[in-house]
């Protein structure tokens, strides 16, 4: 009975530390996704942060119920979170370079700049780029939108 | 209420937290890429939330939802920067 009693308290106490740290990952990925100045940065803060807070919380759960079918798919979810949410981070950021998305003016681009040049992508635009592109648009056919 | 339920209390306010600033982010990001990453972590949160959930209320079948958005989130972000990239180009 007392060994039984010592194993669930040392369940909930590891769970509840894993759990902490998990959602202080995920808090800081918050912060710095409200907090930096450029989208790339963000991009990097949240792709990490995120990954790691999940991973953590999610093997606290599966410490807590001590099955094997819950730590499978607990580990399943660990895996495809980390194959997934690089590739994703990737294919966003690419499309954002495509899209001439504003870098911070304190970016170091000099490595960089060669691939910038070669695409043709050395102007960058401004933040409200959709609007700007939607008012142009919009004041070359003034007659609606005919083709969409 | 013991230690483990003010833990998972705790968790559950700050991801709450969370959400809402990630919110934030979404209304006020400048551009289309900015709020796609805004997703990308309300998806995250809402996995957690719901492994903190299902630890709290002792059923485990709402770990098939996370298996779930998990899945969704990943094809939301990449069907989103398709689109970006195709209306641009």
């Amino acid at each position: 009975m007392l060994q039984d009693y010592e194993l669930q308290v040392i369940k909930e106490v590891v769970s509840c530390v894993l759990i902490l740290g998990g959602v202080t990952f995920m808090f800081i990925a918050t912060i710095g996704l409200l907090r930096f100045p450029d989208f790339y940065t963000r991009m990097s803060a949240i792709t990490k942060g995120s990954s790691l807070g999940v991973g953590l919380i999610l093997i606290g759960l599966g410490i807590y119920f001590n099955q094997p079918d819950i730590m499978l798919k607990v580990l399943a979810i660990i895996a495809f979170t980390f194959i997934t949410a690089p590739v994703a981070a990737h294919v966003i950021a690419r499309t954002a370079v495509r899209n001439r998305s504003p870098f911070w003016s304190k970016t170091n681009l000099k490595e960089f700049k060669p691939y910038l040049d070669k695409e043709h992508l050395e102007k960058v635009k401004n933040h409200d780029m959709y609007r700007a592109e939607a008012e142009a648009q919009v004041e070359q056919k003034p007659n609606g939108g005919g083709d969409t | 209420m013991s230690l483990f339920q003010i833990t998972l209390t705790i968790a559950m306010a700050v991801l709450s937290l969370c959400l809402l600033l990630t919110a934030i982010r979404f209304a006020i990001g400048p551009t289309l890429p900015d709020r796609i990453t805004a997703f990308d972590l309300i998806v995250a949160n809402v996995i957690g939330i719901i492994a903190i959930y299902t630890e709290y209320s002792g059923n485990e079948d709402f770990l098939d939802v996370a298996i779930i958005l998990s899945v969704f989130g990943f094809l939301g972000s990449i069907t989103f920067a398709y689109y970006i990239m195709r209306i641009n180009h």
